[in-house]
């Protein structure tokens, strides 16, 4: 053992290698990224590569790789956040009733807020739903240990496990145990054994499957329930307490340390199969629960579902009763708040402040030199005064909505636009329907919207922006880049052949950053009939080395403002009622010396 | 009890890093350390921040309203919004150089920082004002706000080790051709 610094994230891989991890795939998303990335790192400086690791191109893909090496007695994780998780769900299911021969953990991370996703949906209800046991840890040490647990259970079982961590356990940091290397677990995997009455899913086999499900999961229940997995933290007779989850119930002991009091805790690290006679045990004699969770009020049904089976009379309060907020992320300060309004404390008045002067909104948006901008300007341009629909998608590119681009009309999740725009197209036949999709989303899951189309005879223009990266996640590679996760250079996939491929007869390959260019392209090409594509093709500013930043000048510039209205660009800033450019951000595009009518913008490599 | 420190500002202004520092430098003192800060889509020009907190007692990276011993502020603006986490006698190192959001441009709003630098004096009776803007150029990178910042930190005596250890800590950690830039912006107007 030895003390590191991790982050919840890397700290989840690391677990994982020691519990002798053979194969790890996944499809990044905020906030799961990192522990596919910690283990890549692992296994670029290990001296023997026990390792496979893979970023695949969806997390369905991901899922079922992982789950044809548990098949061979492989210790197996795939990793995703809670909406990918969705796209995993077909083979979720299925592998729920086929089970595993080797330990194998779906990792997926839940967003409370959201802070960075579409949908504030609980993976422990998931679990629930697939009847997968489900592991929720609650600081960056128990999440370490916790994933070598979640292995253990999984093998002994024969079933996948979710192990489900909240953004504040995977991006929090913290100095922990970590066991040595020589302390680590190795699997050697027997290989895959052939049996169809065990890996064919059939009718039959499924009834059956079914049943020893329920059976596995009852019996589960009672393990967890003596397993400490579930503990009572500071047990009393209390007449009042407190059940809690993950970073939830660091919140509590936090509020109750506010509060200077002391109350019985259930920390519920097993919400399915819930540990029922333990938490019978725990609300025997007591008058009110308060369930502090965040997302569905998994504990808080569970408890009232416990009271009513054992017919006990302690009012379970959360969520339902309107004790805790229905949505969104708690903190330390709103526990503290519904734990003392809980136990009818009279909070100390916080100071009272002069309120401050108005406060400068910092939404984010698309970074100076991005080459989303000028693909979004070019389209805008190019249709101006056209009745046309822009759907958009998931990736940097959903920040096009912003001001003064304007230029996102819908975004639903990852792969939608190029569907949506068929939809609108259907009903609308006389609008110009645009899909904007980025190139890792579009190999992820847009090729199959694109077959659509051309199939169903629509009428569209899909725009690929293509900026050889996954940029929105940090930087993972993906089928167009040439590149894998176990270093390897391979070839890439090149998504004009892949469009020609599946019939669509004009693509046309642009570089957004030259702006007449690429005006005209989207003219010529949009005014086809049937579907056709625009790949706009310009790297992402953060990984090339910025070129020299522009220069406005001022004997030119007429103060027209165009450069700052038009483009919205974090690289020109107003400095005394004038555009200047800001040198520390600006990375030399040359985009806005080409909107400038005067001639004042120079100086940078692209401009001329 | 742990010593509370939230340190914020814009994205790219280098606050992840100055968090990994002064936690790595926690751990070569032999104490326990946790951190939080922001990741993903808000890194992008929007606010960011970072929650750490040393030593024993602490059960999750964030803490609450009202407790934060430092806060360690990049720009004025975001100093004001996150002044509701300091404690009344706690202390505020704050750049004095404002970034305008790219809204307040489009806006054409008159935000200067001077608003909020008046603020921060009528209600922080520990307040440590740093020229930042200046700083950099003196030592002649924009890189070198976070190391200018930091050290104004270690100077006011809140964190739990003094500049040696950071320094050793900045050594250790950044490329060998920075750590002379580095090293004279940690002792920035000592």
């Amino acid at each position: 053992m030895h003390k590191e610094f991790l982050m919840g994230n890397a700290a989840i891989a690391r677990g994982a290698i020691a519990a002798g991890l053979n194969v790890v795939s996944g499809y990044p998303g905020t906030p799961s990224t990192e522990v596919l990335e910690t283990a890549a790192k692992y296994n670029a400086s290990a001296d023997k590569k026990n390792l496979y690791v893979e970023w695949s191109v969806n997390e369905k893909a991901a899922l079922e790789l992982s789950a044809g090496a548990a098949y061979c007695g492989a210790r197996s994780m795939v990793t995703m956040k809670q909406v990918g998780l969705n796209v995993a769900s077909d083979p979720l299911m299925s592998l729920a009733y086929i089970g595993v021969k080797g330990g194998m953990v779906i990792l997926v991370a839940d967003d409370p807020g959201p802070i960075s996703s579409q949908t504030e949906q609980d993976t422990r209800t998931f679990a629930m739903y697939s009847k997968l046991p489900c592991f929720d840890p609650s600081s960056v040490q128990e999440a370490y240990d916790m994933i070598q647990t979640a292995f253990e259970y999984s093998e002994k079982y024969h079933t996948p496990v979710i192990f489900r961590p909240t953004t504040r356990v995977c991006h929090g940091y913290a100095s922990i145990d970590v066991k040595d290397e020589d302390e680590y677990n190795l699997n050697k995997p027997e290989g895959f054994v052939r049996d169809p009455s065990k890996w064919v899913i059939f009718p039959r086999l499924s009834f059956q499957a079914h049943t020893n499900i329920e059976k596995r999961n009852t019996e589960l229940s009672k393990v967890f329930s003596g397993s400490g997995l579930d503990p009572v933290i500071n047990p009393s007779d209390s007449k009042i307490a407190v059940a809690s989850h993950g970073i939830n119930y660091a919140y509590t002991m936090e509020a109750l340390a506010a509060l200077d009091k002391t109350l019985p805790v259930l920390k519920v690290g097993t919400p399915f199969p819930f540990p029922e006679e333990q938490a019978a045990e725990f609300l025997k004699g007591r008058e009110k629960v308060l369930c502090i969770e965040e997302l569905d009020p998994v504990i808080e049904r569970a408890l009232i579902y416990v009271c009513g089976k054992y017919g006990l009379d302690t009012r379970i309060c959360g969520k339902l009763s309107g004790h805790i907020p229905a949505a969104g992320e708690n903190t330390v300060a709103s526990v503290t708040n519904a734990l003392a309004d809980f136990m009818g404390l009279e909070l100390p008045a916080s100071a009272v402040h002069e309120p401050p002067p108005p406060l400068p909104v910092r939404p984010p948006v698309l970074c100076a030199g991005c080459p989303h901008r000028a693909s979004f300007f070019a389209v805008k341009t190019a249709m101006q005064g056209k009745k046309s629909v822009f759907c958009g998608d998931i990736g940097c590119y959903t920040l096009g909505n912003a001001m003064p681009l304007d230029m996102v009309d819908t975004c639903l999740c990852m792969g939608a636009g190029v569907n949506i725009a068929q939809g609108i197209n259907h009903v609308e036949p006389d609008t110009n329907c645009f899909a904007f999709v980025g190139d890792s989303t579009f190999f992820a899951s847009a090729i199959t919207g694109a077959v659509n189309a051309v199939y169903n005879q629509a009428d569209m223009t899909l725009v690929i922006l293509d900026n050889s990266t996954t940029a929105m996640t940090g930087h993972q590679p993906h089928p167009g880049t040439g590149r894998t996760m176990m270093g390897e250079i391979v070839s890439k996939i090149n998504i004009e052949e892949v469009l020609h491929g599946v019939g669509v007869k004009t693509v046309e390959t642009v570089d957004p950053l030259d702006l007449k260019a690429a005006v005209d392209c989207v003219k010529r090409v949009s005014a086809e009939k049937g579907v056709k594509a625009i790949i706009f093709k310009s790297p992402c500013a953060v990984l090339v080395k910025g070129g020299k930043p522009s220069h406005i000048d001022k004997d030119k510039c007429r103060n027209c403002k165009r450069c700052v209205n038009l483009l919205g660009c974090p690289g020109i800033v107003m400095k005394d009622g004038r555009p200047a450019i800001e040198n520390s951000l600006c990375t030399g595009c040359g985009l806005c010396a080409q909107v400038c009518p005067f001639d004042a913008i120079g100086g940078a490599d692209n401009a001329d | 009890m742990p010593t509370n420190i939230l340190i914020c500002g814009v994205g790219g202004q280098g606050i992840v890093l100055t968090s990994k520092l002064i936690a790595a430098a926690a751990m070569a003192e032999g104490m326990p350390v946790m951190s939080a800060e922001t990741i993903g889509m808000a890194q992008k020009g929007g606010s960011v921040f970072s929650f750490l907190r040393i030593g024993d007692g602490a059960h999750c990276p964030m803490f609450g309203e009202g407790t934060a011993d430092i806060l360690i502020a990049f720009e004025p603006a975001e100093a004001v919004r996150m002044l509701p986490y300091l404690k009344a006698d706690g202390r505020a190192v704050v750049n004095t150089h404002p970034i305008m959001p790219v809204t307040a441009t489009l806006k054409g709003s008159d935000y200067t920082g001077e608003e909020m630098l008046d603020y921060l004096k009528a209600h922080v009776s520990a307040l440590d004002l740093v020229d930042g803007e200046k700083a950099c150029e003196d030592i002649g990178s924009p890189r070198a706000l976070n190391m200018i910042m930091l050290g104004a930190a270690v100077r006011s005596g809140v964190l739990p080790f003094d500049i040696s250890t950071i320094e050793d800590t900045m050594k250790a950690t950044v490329r060998p051709q920075f750590v002379e830039m580095n090293s004279k912006a940690l002792h920035y107007s000592e």
